[in-house]
């Protein structure tokens, strides 16, 4: 029997606001243990929360990115349970009430993912196991974060990865959180579930806690998946319970059944007013979000012109499309600044996370520059070439790179004559291409463009040469 | 008629005209202490040093001729639930015992502004969840005028140390009663005031949405004046909202003259006579100020002390979870894991009547349960918030009794706990509407044991609770009000 995978995912995002939700401390990462703290986040008896404003104006803005409603009035609630690095035995979240509702995020494939909320809560502080020893540091408690619960929308693990890929992209464009899912910063639980295909019921599901990889989440649910039809296929029944991954030996294992499941008590926090939101200040921040990436996307192949390949690369990390904007902002086709983005600067870069920072060298203003001069006519692209690869190096300007006699071409004359010089300096080149190595020719085009100090125009002097030797 | 004397103002003008120096009258204080305090139990913590430490600044103020403000170097008390910087704060419970807060409450905050001068920590019921201060792990305070009788609670520590004249005012906390149902019992004055105008940060939960602090004094003009003193918005409350400009000593000795003051036949079932006959002429004084007396019915009164219950028990739960044994306070000594060390601190370090409660309100708040009690309490809070809002579209003042029996014999409480939660039935409704309310002496009983009355106002109307207290208390005091005959008699 064929199975369909029927999945939902909570994911965590850290706001990156600069304080913590109810006091005033620092939300920086890392720091010694219980340097981040004061007598509210630690809990101490008599503290009272008092909420980050902020942190509602983040989330808020979070849901609007993703197509949510905005709850003109939620309120906090205690979520309790007993965990040391809980300081106060509950957490304060959003039960019945949360801020942002209804919204969704579309994948490539036109299936809209519906998302049934997001709320704000505080992270706790985590436990460090040390020589048989457990402390616990509270340095990340406090620290505000927003849960955004899908509905189990998800027919294919492909369709996770988008998702989440998706929503790091938009999180980061809307500039709420880093989404770093190595820090932390950035966790999923996923439920998953399959059934019969064609089957409109959903069978019993697990949830896999904690994910802080894309692609050991997607391990974990291929695995889980399949250990969901092997018991089906063996005639058991699915056990609705919450499991844990393991990367390493790339199982699952349970945490706790269903009868373990705790009982949260939820209620609302006395110690909180209601959350009021106006019109106008949903207004407000409404006018904050900017482009995102889907419509940005649109935008480069529709109007720039920017195959649809590269603009997906360009779009994937927010500071990279900044940067192409600024560098291509104005000059004669954007995508010279795409190009050279991608082929040159992107060489010179090591990893996804690299990129994403982006942290070079050149420019955007410094970039545009050079495209300015390819751009009148007063350098070829060899020498563009060559000139920026010496700028991602040295971090020099193009002023201090190319000087004036650099610019302009080699007139025809002169091209000619240094292409019989080049002829007569390559024999060998000659014979080969004569003899049906069409490659050789590049030997003698070479040799022209390093003799004009790159101010020959290569295709011409190609042509020139292939004259001359035929 | 002479006024009856503020004793605030009565040391503020010995220290200003130099009769006596600070110093002296703390070191007055505290021979009083070491003197009455075994047998009155009512403080758990001296605070010897920090209190000469104080008075001296104040008398370096005087002698420097700087103006001080009313408050100024007069001795008081706060109770063991109100945080104080480096002073054990132990709500009177073995699992906070040894901790020492590293913050100050607002209201401490703003009397230490006042230069007051902390004579030490007062007792009260474990966590403010009893009716005695017998659930102390210290053991009760005992009554002023007749130590065989509690001091009521939970702010028993605080009652028993104004009444017994060892400290001039009090600061308690007041959840279902434990400001004016001490103050009741020791024959003073307790204020209740309206929820959010005192901040509540720094004051250890017992149940938030309820919890209160205000003063415990010997004189309404008294509580009038802390009470100006502690009223101010606090940004660290969410829940504050401080006076909203009302200054209430200004207004406390207006005629009452055509004042509506309501009696709510419901606030005279099942009390004892002595105490119905007390409210019945208390009610008399009253008509003869001039005021009016209304008759109205408050009939969602009944679900009052299971709301309370319910409710106050839920939150309980909630807020005392953190007691774990892993930052501060009692650690149990041998444990195997984690969850044993929780488990092992938390049923050594908390009390009979306090696990009780936690207990109650973890099940309330149950899934299966929540519905059943935890939303139906919550929706008859809001019918009874209604009732009140609409008595005072009538009425000005409402006059009940504070307490419908007289402070028990120490030891009745504790055995029967049913019993107990109902000596708070006239004192919970105000919390659980949020309103302020202040008990004043209005008599006593055959055996010598002071009643109360308690005039409860609109939100935010102390100012109008004040003027009407103070007016009976001048009225009537040489017949209503008996000084203990102990401590220090100004």
């Amino acid at each position: 029997m064929k199975y369909e995978l029927v999945a939902g995912l909570e994911t965590h995002v850290e706001l990156s606001t600069k304080t913590k939700i109810f006091c005033s401390c620092t939300t920086e990462f890392g720091g010694d243990p219980n340097t981040h703290c004061c007598p509210i986040c630690i809990g101490l008896p008599g503290t009272l929360p008092k909420l980050n404003k902020e942190v509602v104006r983040y989330a808020i803005r979070a849901g609007l990115a993703t197509n949510c409603e905005i709850s003109r009035i939620s309120k906090m609630d205690r979520k309790n349970y007993c965990y040391p690095d809980l300081s106060k035995a509950y957490q304060i979240s959003q039960y019945d009430r949360p801020l942002c509702k209804n919204g969704y995020i579309e994948l490539s494939n036109g299936r809209k993912i519906r998302l049934n909320r997001i709320h704000i809560e505080e992270d706790a502080g985590k436990l460090i196991h040390q020589k048989g020893d457990t402390y616990v540091d509270y340095n990340r408690g406090g620290v505000p974060l927003i849960e955004i619960v899908t509905e189990p929308d998800f027919r294919s693990v492909d369709e996770v990865k988008e998702y989440v890929e998706k929503l790091q992209l938009i999180m980061r464009y809307v500039g709420v959180s880093d989404c770093k899912m190595q820090e932390g910063s950035m966790r999923c639980d996923v439920n998953i579930s399959v059934r019969p295909q064609g089957q409109e019921e959903f069978g019993t599901r697990t949830e896999i806690k904690n994910m802080n990889s894309i692609t050991f989440m997607a391990k974990a649910i291929e695995y889980e998946t399949e250990r969901q039809i092997d018991v089906i296929e063996s005639g058991g029944k699915v056990q609705q319970e919450t499991l844990r991954y393991d990367d390493v030996t790339n199982t699952t294992s349970s945490m706790r059944g269903k009868e373990d499941a705790n009982d949260y008590r939820y209620f609302r926090d006395p110690d909180l007013v209601t959350i009021n939101v106006t019109d106008q200040e949903v207004e407000e921040l409404e006018k904050t979000i900017p482009e995102l990436p889907d419509e940005k996307l649109k935008r480069y192949i529709d109007e720039l012109g920017i195959p649809e390949a590269d603009a997906q690369l360009l779009v994937k990390y927010k500071k990279v499309a900044e940067y192409f904007e600024q560098a291509s902002w104005d000059t004669a086709n954007p995508r010279t600044a795409a190009n050279f983005i991608i082929g040159q600067i992107f060489r010179t870069i090591e990893n996804e996370s690299a990129k994403e920072d982006f942290n070079i060298l050149v420019s955007a203003e410094s970039l545009k520059e050079l495209i300015k001069l390819l751009d009148d006519k007063k350098i070829k692209m060899n020498l563009a070439k060559s000139t920026l690869d010496k700028m991602l190096k040295t971090g020099k300007i193009v002023g201090e790179l190319i000087s004036e006699s650099d610019m302009g071409g080699l007139d025809e004359g002169a091209t000619k004559k240094l292409c019989q010089e080049a002829v007569a300096a390559n024999p060998n080149a000659v014979a080969d291409y004569k003899n049906g190595k069409v490659k050789a020719i590049k030997a003698i085009v070479g040799y022209v463009m390093k003799n004009s100090k790159g101010k020959a125009d290569a295709v011409a002097a190609e042509n020139i040469i292939k004259e001359l030797i035929l | 008629m002479a006024e009856v004397k503020s004793k605030i103002k009565a040391i503020n003008k010995m220290l200003t005209s130099k009769e006596i120096s600070c110093t002296e009258l703390t070191k007055q204080y505290l021979d009083a202490i070491n003197n009455t305090n075994g047998d009155l139990n009512a403080y758990v913590n001296i605070t010897e040093e920090a209190a000469l430490n104080s008075a001296k600044a104040v008398d370096d103020k005087i002698a420097g001729g700087e103006d001080i403000p009313l408050l100024a170097g007069v001795p008081m008390t706060l109770k063991d639930n109100i945080s104080t910087n480096g002073v054990e704060t132990t709500c009177c419970s073995k699992i906070l015992q040894g901790y020492k807060p590293i913050y100050d409450a607002t209201v401490w905050s703003l009397l230490q502004k006042e230069n007051a001068v902390l004579l030490g920590k007062t007792n009260m019921d474990e966590f403010a969840m009893g009716s005695s201060c017998e659930t102390s792990v210290f053991g009760g305070a005992k009554n002023p005028h007749n130590i065989n009788h509690v001091a009521g609670g939970s702010s028993g520590g605080v009652a028993s140390a104004v009444g017994g004249n060892i400290a001039v005012y009090g600061l308690g906390s007041d959840t279902g009663g434990s400001i004016r149902q001490p103050a009741r019992f020791c024959g003073i004055v307790g204020l209740k005031p309206t929820y959010g105008s005192v901040s509540r940060y720094g004051l250890i939960a017992y149940a938030s949405s309820l919890d209160q602090i205000g003063p415990i004094t010997t004189t309404v003009e008294d509580s009038a004046i802390v009470y100006d003193a502690i009223a101010k918005y606090d940004v660290m409350d969410s829940t504050s909202q401080g006076n909203k400009g009302i200054n209430t000593c200004d207004t406390l000795k207006n005629d009452i003259n055509g004042m509506k003051i309501g009696i709510a036949k419901e606030y005279l079932e099942g009390i004892r006579d002595d105490v119905k006959e007390a409210i019945i002429n208390a009610c008399k004084v009253y008509e003869s100020l001039g005021a009016e007396i209304v008759y109205f019915d408050l009939p969602a009164l009944k679900y009052a002390l299971p709301v309370y219950y319910i409710l106050a028990c839920a939150e309980a739960s909630s807020n005392l979870g953190r007691y774990d044994g892993i930052r501060y306070g009692y650690k149990t000594p041998t444990y195997n894991d984690v969850n044993d060390m929780i488990c092992k601190t938390r049923s050594e370090g908390f009390g009979s009547e306090v696990k009780r409660r936690i207990m109650l309100g973890t099940y309330v708040l149950s899934a299966g349960y929540y519905d059943a009690y935890y939303k139906k309490a919550q929706n008859l809070r809001g019918t009874i918030v209604k009732e009140f809002k609409n008595a005072f579209e009538k009425v000005d003042v409402i006059l009940a009794p504070t307490v419908p029996m007289t402070a028990f014999e120490v030891g009745k409480a504790v055995s029967d706990p049913i019993e107990t939660y109902l000596t708070d039935i006239c004192t919970v409704p105000i919390n659980i509407a949020g309103l302020p309310a202040v008990s004043v002496p209005c008599g006593f009983n055959a055996k010598g044991m002071p009643i109360g009355m308690q005039l409860i106002g609109n939100t935010f109307h102390e100012a109008t609770i004040l003027n009407a207290a103070w007016q009976y208390e001048n009225a009537t005091h040489s017949t209503m009000f008996k000084s203990a005959e102990m401590g220090v008699q100004l």
